[in-house]
């Protein structure tokens, strides 16, 4: 082999203008990436919705026939209280999946190679959260739709709909941050695997699936000020479904909290992931 | 402009209470093959990842392809390759969909990111595989696609961790063709390597490692020279030969001539390779003895870094 004339030379990107333009580029190729793989798997991308439905049906059909939270009576009443729970709870753990995508390329050592390229040292870290969004997007559309099927419907206008269905994405956009920096951070999947047991209590000591008021009352206050809690109430309102609401300050502030819970985790977990990946080698 | 195209100096990397890499040196001249040897835990990885900005460096100074490692990674990340010890190919996208990838990576226009792969491919015999995902490929073509990949810019200097480790013959061999042609086209190569064969092979020269120290830094003749003399050796065909064959043995060479009646192999040291090989030709065909083989011996490069390194390695 030679260098001849087709041998390409790294492009320069020594003005700022240069580097804003490569740097959006890098993102976009990784957010094409992980489409691909999207495209060239749908199974696996199956297999990760299968979690949420299974609850779903889980909790509507098994829980929900005993349940009687909102005075409606069991069955019914229940679709309409867990249905936003569910798209909450959704939001909620689907960031592990990203933690553990995030460990498994860092234990092939596929990070390794990826920072020994001249790319922005954000780009797998932003480009993953874009991509993984945009993907947890569809999941909550292919939930909205058998949501719907076994009968939960929004009463809310069609602005407020779309509105719920936004905080529950900026919710999930801003936990993807920390997903990325946990795998970033562990050594391996398996470490990765085991970090869902904590993740499980924080999805679920929540208003997601029980009012607050009905948990013990050292419980309560973490359930109140937990940003899960804060998006479920919020999306509950929006969509007209049954709101329990209780007199703590994240409660009554429900729509203000989910909006500035995410942007504090982002400005504290973006970052973090960043220098995570910069620092790998330290 | 410098003919060294790695310059490093007094690394030194612990982990904790593991030294790492301690006063290390490299020196590696451009366009050369030159080899890391050492046993497992030596210090190679780690050397590799400094150099390719991958792991800071505590202490000493590292300069790739005319930029410092710590001050210019960017710089340094332009002009190089890096084929690291884990097969690091995306095993859900296809052979090509991976060479694209990281072309786009590289910022490479998407028209040239395609004309490249496909050059690629065929440079690395996977054309015909180009559509199929690497889960399903041999280690050999697996390791060929990550070769491919570390060679998307034709980078100033090429590191493979361990290139070959876990490939069988044939797919070894499929990877030495690949790096040898790359040389060809004036790419500085650092490799590791646990193969003495395959730095005996590959290498214009050896750096031998070990505990993170350097060892010894030469070529691969050199290295097997510094084991000292060269050995006449002559084979008997009957055990009945083997006195006579001592006698001539000795008369050529310096020392005992030592005597492996199972082999059927008597062997000597030598001071002049040439003329002991020729007078103790000459002696055999005088006495009329019959013999299997008559030849001088180097040792092995294994035998060489035994000596070197002393003590068992992998
Ligand atoms: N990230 C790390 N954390 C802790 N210790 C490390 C780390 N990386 C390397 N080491 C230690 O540093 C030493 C040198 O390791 P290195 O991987 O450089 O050796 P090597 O020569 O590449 O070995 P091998 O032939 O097994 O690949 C070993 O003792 C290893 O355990
Ligand atoms: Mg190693």
């Amino acid at each position: 082999m030679t260098h001849d004339m087709t041998t390409p030379r790294p492009a320069a990107d020594d003005s700022v203008g240069d580097r804003i333009r490569w740097t959006l580029s890098d993102y976009r190729v990784v957010v094409g990436q992980e489409f691909a793989h999207l495209v060239r798997q749908p199974a696996n991308f199956a297999w990760q919705l299968g979690f949420p439905v299974v609850m779903v049906l889980l909790f509507v059909y098994v829980f929900g026939s005993a349940m009687d939270v909102t005075g409606q009576g069991a069955g019914v009443g229940y679709i309409g209280y867990a249905m936003p729970g569910l798209f909450a709870m959704t939001m909620a753990f689907g960031f592990m999946n990203t933690a553990f995508a995030v460990a498994d390329m860092k234990e092939k050592g596929f990070i390794d190679r990826v920072r020994s390229m001249p790319m922005a040292s954000s780009a797998i870290v932003v480009g993953r959260n874009l991509a993984d969004t945009i993907q947890a997007a569809v999941d909550l559309a292919v939930l909205a739709v058998i949501a719907l099927l076994i009968g939960w419907s929004s009463d809310g206008m069609l602005w407020q709909t779309i509105a719920a269905f936004a905080l529950l994405l900026w919710l999930r956009f801003s936990l993807i941050w920390v997903g990325i920096w946990i795998g970033l951070l562990v050594n391996g999947t398996e470490q990765a695997g085991n970090l869902f047991a904590l993740a499980f209590p924080f999805g679920m000591i929540s208003s997601v699936f029980t009012p607050p008021e009905l948990m013990p009352s050292w419980l309560q206050p973490v359930a109140e000020w937990n940003p899960v809690s804060a998006t479920a109430t919020s999306i509950r309102e929006l969509f007209g479904n049954p709101v329990p609401i209780g007199d703590a300050w994240p409660e009554v502030h429900a729509m203000t909290a989910a909006i500035i819970w995410p942007l504090v985790i982002t400005a504290i977990f973006l970052p973090l992931g960043v220098r995570r990946f910069r620092n790998l080698g330290r | 402009m410098s003919s060294s195209v790695i310059e490093a100096h007094g690394l030194t990397r612990r982990f904790g209470e593991t030294v790492a890499l301690d006063d290390f040196d490299l020196d590696v001249a451009r366009g050369s093959v030159h080899g890391l040897l050492g046993p497992n835990g030596a210090g190679k990885t780690t050397a590799v990842r400094i150099l390719t900005t991958l792991q800071r460096l505590q202490t000493g100074t590292a300069v790739v392809a005319g930029h410092d490692v710590v001050r210019e990674p960017r710089q340094v990340r332009r002009r190089i390759g890096l084929t690291g010890q884990q097969t690091a190919v995306d095993d859900l996208l296809s052979a090509r969909q991976n060479l694209v990838y990281f072309g786009r990576l590289f910022r490479l226009g998407k028209a040239d990111a395609r004309a490249r792969a496909d050059e690629l491919l065929a440079q690395f015999g996977l054309t015909a595989s180009a559509d199929r995902v690497p889960k399903k490929f041999s280690g050999g073509m697996r390791r060929r696609l990550d070769l491919a990949a570390s060679m998307i810019l034709a980078p100033d200097v090429l590191f493979l961790d361990e290139p070959t480790t876990g490939l069988d013959p044939a797919g070894r061999r499929e990877v030495w063709e690949a790096i040898a042609g790359l040389t060809a086209g004036g790419t500085t190569v650092l490799l590791t390597t646990h193969y003495l064969d395959e730095a005996d092979r590959l290498c214009d020269r050896i750096s031998v490692v070990d505990r993170g120290r350097n060892v010894v830094d030469d070529t691969p003749d050199g290295l097997k020279r510094r084991m000292g003399a060269e050995r006449l050796e002559v084979v008997a065909t009957t055990p009945e030969a083997l006195e006579s064959i001592t006698e001539v043995v000795k008369a050529v060479g310096t020392g005992e001539p030592s005597v492996e009646a199972e082999a059927l192999t008597v062997s000597a040291f030598v001071h002049d390779p040439v003329d002991a090989l020729v007078s103790a030709a000459a002696e055999i065909r005088q006495r009329r003895l019959e013999v299997a083989d008559l030849g001088l011996r180097r040792p092995t490069l294994d035998e060489a870094f035994l000596e070197l390194v002393g003590r068992e390695t992998a």
